[in-house]
């Protein structure tokens, strides 16, 4: 091994529903080298110290979207980032903000989930091909319309961030909301009008007050600010042209 | 969902905005400092004579009720979503307070530009 082994304090918030009233904090002293994500750092916990610190993650490569938490007060991924920034002040580790604790690091995704539903997530055809017509053709214009939209891995980073999803749970989200303009955004699809009778309530689009922060903290490049404040202005033309362009009329 | 209606609201705090943007800064530089300093202008660029045949035009008062209206409608969108920030959601106080007042406000800016005469 290259690096001299050094050992960090890892502050982890825990909450065991059957014993902890409320979330307390547990302090974990962990050997670790400059090629040590903070994921590692917390399986070294769990497979050395204590086994019943519980997290969730899949992919160790940023791909998966399981491994979210709050890093230093920070929404991050923690198989994207490493114990070395941290070093030699330690660092905390508490479940992503915003969202119901399952136990330790571990949130209730549920909500985020029956958002995501609702805004059906998938390419509704705009017209119906059989196989011998072949695919559906796309100009690398068209593409780049939604391209980064689609990086979004659903890692709620953004709804950890979000203040008005911290105020009002009711609100669709930032991530779900970049979801919703990435499939409209997309020439093969024809679910526009479905899709933003969601984004035209005061818990679509209207909801956000152009904070931002979720952009800044989107480990994908995604920027759902971008997103809804495109939507924001289409949804004012709508607004004010619903009457007078034909079959639009009070969608 | 219900359809919001903060697309009225909105708008006139787009346009606010934009029109905010592209002459606040000049309008405070020659009304706040540069007419006040006698800097560039004629001394009497703003005298009581001129300014009330400014606003005794058409195109004088079009200018000025755009400028009372739209900026004090984007204010009080921006105070309402601020005051929502900072965790204040007595939503009917705050929209009273905001929006009222620059209801409010455009009512008297168009009064007044009326009453001025033509
Ligand atoms: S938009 Fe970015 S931060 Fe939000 S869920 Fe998608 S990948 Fe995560
Ligand atoms: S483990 Fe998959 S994103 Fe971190």
């Amino acid at each position: 091994m290259a690096d001299a082994e050094k050992i960090i304090e890892i502050e982890v918030l825990r909450y065991r529903p059957e014993q902890d009233k409320e979330p307390v904090l547990q302090t974990y002293k962990v050997p670790f080298t400059d090629d040590m994500s903070v994921l590692q750092g917390l399986q070294y916990i769990k497979d050395y110290l204590d086994g019943t610190v519980s997290f969730r993650w899949s992919c160790r490569m940023a791909i998966c979207g399981s491994c979210g938490m709050m890093i230093e007060g920070k929404p991050k991924l923690s198989c994207k980032t490493f114990l070395r920034e941290y070093y030699p002040q330690g660092l905390r580790v508490e479940a992503l903000a915003h969202l119901p604790i399952e136990r330790d690091l571990v949130v209730d995704a549920a909500d985020f989930v029956a958002k995501l539903e609702r805004i059906k997530p998938y390419i509704i055809p705009k017209e119906a091909r059989t196989l011998e017509q072949g695919e559906y053709l796309q100009t690398p214009q068209q593409r780049d319309m939604y391209e980064q939209f689609s990086s979004c891995i659903n890692c709620m980073l953004c709804y950890a961030a979000c203040p008005q999803y911290g105020l009002n749970p009711k609100f669709t989200g930032p991530g779900v909301l970049a979801l919703l303009h990435r499939y409209n955004a997309d020439s093969r699809d024809g679910g526009q009008d479905e899709r933003m009778k969601l984004g035209y309530a005061d818990e679509g689009f209207w909801g956000c007050t152009a904070v931002g922060y979720c952009s800044e903290v989107c480990p994908k490049g995604v920027d759902p600010a971008n997103a809804i404040n495109q939507n924001k202005m289409n949804s004012a033309i709508n607004y004010f042209t619903r009457f007078v362009t034909p079959g639009r009329a009070d969608k | 969902m219900k359809r919001s209606n903060e697309p009225i609201f909105w708008s006139l705090f787009g346009a606010g905005g934009m029109l905010a943007a592209l002459i606040g800064p000049a309008l405070v530089f020659i009304t706040g400092i540069a007419v006040p300093l006698g800097l560039i202008y004629a001394p009497d660029t703003m005298s009581y004579n001129n300014m009330l045949a400014f606003a005794q035009n058409w195109a004088g008062k079009l200018v000025m009720f755009g400028v009372v209206a739209l900026f004090l409608w984007h204010a009080a969108h921006r105070i309402a979503i601020l005051l929502h920030d900072f965790g204040v959601h007595a939503v009917a106080a705050v929209k009273l307070f905001s929006y009222g007042g620059a209801f409010l406000g455009t009512v008297i800016a168009g009064y007044a530009l009326l009453a001025v005469g033509f």
